[in-house]
């Protein structure tokens, strides 16, 4: 219970009433604040640069390895493509070596051919002979194209120049897609014609679908000008143009990562074909192809984020230890200080005012003495003219000077905090002293005073002139807060800890207004104006302090105040 | 009167103090002589009996004590009133040990003081008589 009256400036401030010198609660906020900032930074930056740099390599590395599986299976099937024409090219250039231009004119011999190609190799419609005006002069297979003529035609063309041709897929006269696989066929006399085959891209399709994609994949063909040779899950169909962006063509597989329509992320690997302008392109959707990378990525997430909910709670938590710690040891450190400086400022205002007093003695002397005189010498005079009036003057002067006297007296005893005799006390005898000086006052002004003294309070060694002249001080103190009448004031004594005892004044009076209670102590603050000197309760904290106790007051305006003092067994002086 | 006999040594180095307190004891039948200064009073001690010394104790050159001490030399049964401007009971208490009858505070009380000159004499008569 008496702890708190340990150290009474920090009891002071515990209390809200009379925390005075009041540490600004921002500095630690603010204090708290920055702490809590830079640790945050100094551990979530190297976390989030580890977390980005883990995500950028865990990325990379899934992907090379998501992304592997795709070029080969790009590779594999364009080869599949590539060996499935080439077959059927090779083909077309053995027939066109092995049978002459007149031979593969007779319709019974190419019919013958066709049946052959059709029963060993799937794929081939039908196949006809061109000459070199461009005519249809021989043809077997399901449409009626004979006599049509092809001269205008890419294939016709290109099929002269290059020797071989494989078309892209086209309608032609048939309106079905297709594709057209040309080989030229030199007649003796050197004129060029061409053996031309049509080829069911039927094939194209079983191809791609037996490529095990995973669903929601698409994988589709399509030429360098990013016309649609097979049908595309997402892009359209035959012949429409592609709506994505592909990369150019090239004979290696390649990819990249860009948006659909949709927005949506997808991986596009494309590899071009070296023998005829074809592109196989897959396109895979991000969130398929990167499904084991989002899983991870999440799983980093979440661990990212339990960390930094421990470590934000860890630093709030140890910033409020720390500010706490800090805080305490400000507040120490403060109590002290303040403790030094009343101290200083209580032994620099008593050697000044000893020093005043001193000088002022002096001339007061030779004032009284002046005055004595004139006193003396008026009643000595015979009456003349207003003698009393004379004699009341002076008399006024020597009670002026008598004031003066006590101020000064006061003083020097403060200066000096008086001689220290320290004996064996009964603190319950001194203040029946006390209330026997004031007794007049009690009963003239008829307030109650409750002595609750203890019966078996301990003696303490001390000063009994001391302790009587502070008991005094705070008596009269609370004798003039208290209202006539109404007043009450209770005195109690009791035994404390280590054999101390403490006194406690309650008062009902007036209290102490919170912006004054921390000047109380220092000399010569009054409230009393002309009655009194603002040396009493300096004085009384001086005494206590000297006698190695403790004088704390608790007040509050309009109820009263509490004065408690705590006496030590025995009193160490200190000379100050 | 007894008065007219008694003689007083007044030894202050304020001449308004000392001159006006000689002046209210002399009213009151008192003989009284000042001295400036603790030498002047000692020299004065030396040459002629005085019944009592009232003695300040703060002066400039030789201090209240010590012309306290040199008197006693002299005389050693000249009582010694000190007066201290202090406040402080300290530097009295010490004159007492010394051979000081009393001290008073200034400023003074001259019937405090008065009484205290009677007691003073008082204490004395016995030897006197004697």
């Amino acid at each position: 219970m008496f702890k708190h009256l340990k150290n009474p400036l920090l009891f002071w401030r515990r209390n809200p009433l009379l925390f005075w010198r009041r540490t600004p609660l921002t500095r630690y906020t603010v204090l708290n604040r920055n702490i809590i900032i830079i640790m945050l930074l100094i551990t979530i930056i190297p976390l989030t640069c580890m977390l980005i740099i883990n995500n950028f390599q865990y990325k990379t590395h899934l992907r090379n390895q998501i992304m592997a599986p795709l070029y080969a299976m790009t590779e594999k099937t364009r080869h599949s493509f590539e060996i499935f024409m080439d077959q059927r090219l090779a083909i077309m250039r053995f027939i066109s070596a092995t049978y002459s231009v007149e031979k593969l004119g007779n319709e019974q011999v190419i019919q013958k051919i066709l049946t052959s190609l059709k029963k060993e190799r799937y794929g081939f419609v039908d196949i006809g002979l061109i000459n070199a005006k461009g005519d249809l002069v021989s043809y077997v297979g399901p449409y009626s194209l004979l006599g049509k003529n092809y001269s205008e035609q890419i294939s016709f063309q290109e099929t002269r120049i290059k020797g071989q041709y494989i078309s892209n897929v086209f309608l032609g006269y048939r309106k079905y897609p297709h594709i057209v696989i040309a080989v030229q066929v030199i007649r003796d006399d050197g004129e060029i014609w061409v053996l031309r085959a049509t080829i069911d891209t039927d094939f194209f399709d079983n191809l791609i679908s037996s490529m095990g994609l995973e669903r929601r994949s698409d994988a589709f063909l399509v030429n360098s000008d990013g016309i649609l040779q097979t049908n595309s899950l997402y892009c359209g169909n035959t012949l429409e143009k592609c709506p994505l962006k592909l990369p150019s063509k090239s004979f290696k597989s390649q990819g990249i990562e860009t948006k659909d329509a949709n927005n949506q992320d997808i991986i596009i690997v494309s590899s071009g074909f070296s023998i005829a302008d074809y592109i196989l392109v897959i396109v895979q959707p991000q969130s398929v192809a990167l499904k084991s990378w989002y899983a991870l990525k999440t799983e980093m997430l979440i661990i990212f984020l339990i960390s930094l909910t421990i470590i934000v709670f860890a630093i709030v938590q140890m910033t409020a230890v720390l500010i706490k710690r800090i805080k305490t040891s400000d507040e120490h450190r403060e109590s002290v200080l303040l403790e030094l400086q009343h101290a200083q400022k209580l032994s620099s205002i008593g050697r000044l005012a000893a020093g005043v007093a001193h000088e002022i003695n002096n001339p007061l002397a030779i004032i009284n003495e002046k005055a004595g005189l004139m006193l003396d010498l008026i009643d000595l005079s015979k009456d003349f003219t207003q003698k009393s009036k004379f004699g009341e003057l002076t008399r006024s002067i020597v009670t002026s000077v008598d004031r003066c006297r006590k101020i000064t007296h006061r003083l020097l005893g403060f200066s000096k905090r008086i001689d220290v005799k320290i004996e064996p006390i009964q603190v319950n005898t001194i203040i029946h002293e006390v209330i026997g000086f004031l007794e007049k006052d009690i009963l003239y002004r008829r307030l109650e005073v409750n002595l609750k003294l203890s019966e078996t309070l301990e003696p303490i060694l001390s000063d009994h002139g001391q302790i009587q002249q502070v008991l005094l001080n705070l008596l009269t103190n609370a004798f003039a807060a208290v209202q006539d009448e109404l007043g009450q004031v209770d005195v109690e004594t009791k035994n404390i800890e280590n054999n101390g005892i403490e006194i406690k004044i309650t008062d009902n009076g007036c209290g102490i207004p919170d912006k004054i209670i921390k000047n109380i102590f220092d000399p010569f603050f009054t409230t009393k104006k002309e009655k009194g000197t603002g040396l009493g309760l300096s004085i009384s904290y001086g005494i206590i302090t000297k006698l190695g106790g403790e004088i704390v007051v608790d007040s509050t305006q309009g109820k009263g105040s509490v004065f408690t003092i705590v006496l030590p067994e025995k009193t160490n002086i200190m000379e100050s | 009167m007894k008065n007219q006999k008694i003689k007083i040594l007044l030894i202050d180095d304020e001449e308004e103090f000392i001159s006006t307190l000689a002046e209210r004891l002399e009213l009151r039948e008192y003989l009284c002589k000042t001295a400036g200064d603790g030498q002047s009073g000692i020299q004065m001690v030396e040459k002629e009996p005085f019944d009592i010394a009232i003695v300040d104790l703060m002066m400039p050159g030789l201090n209240g004590l010590d012309t306290l001490r040199q008197i006693k030399e002299i005389n050693p049964d000249l009582p010694v009133i000190l007066l201290t401007g202090h406040g402080s009971t300290k530097d009295g208490m010490e004159g007492m040990r010394i051979g000081a009858f009393d001290f008073l505070i200034k400023p003074l009380d001259i019937y405090a003081l008065i009484d205290k000159i009677k007691l003073a004499l008082a204490a004395k008569a016995p030897q006197v008589k004697s």
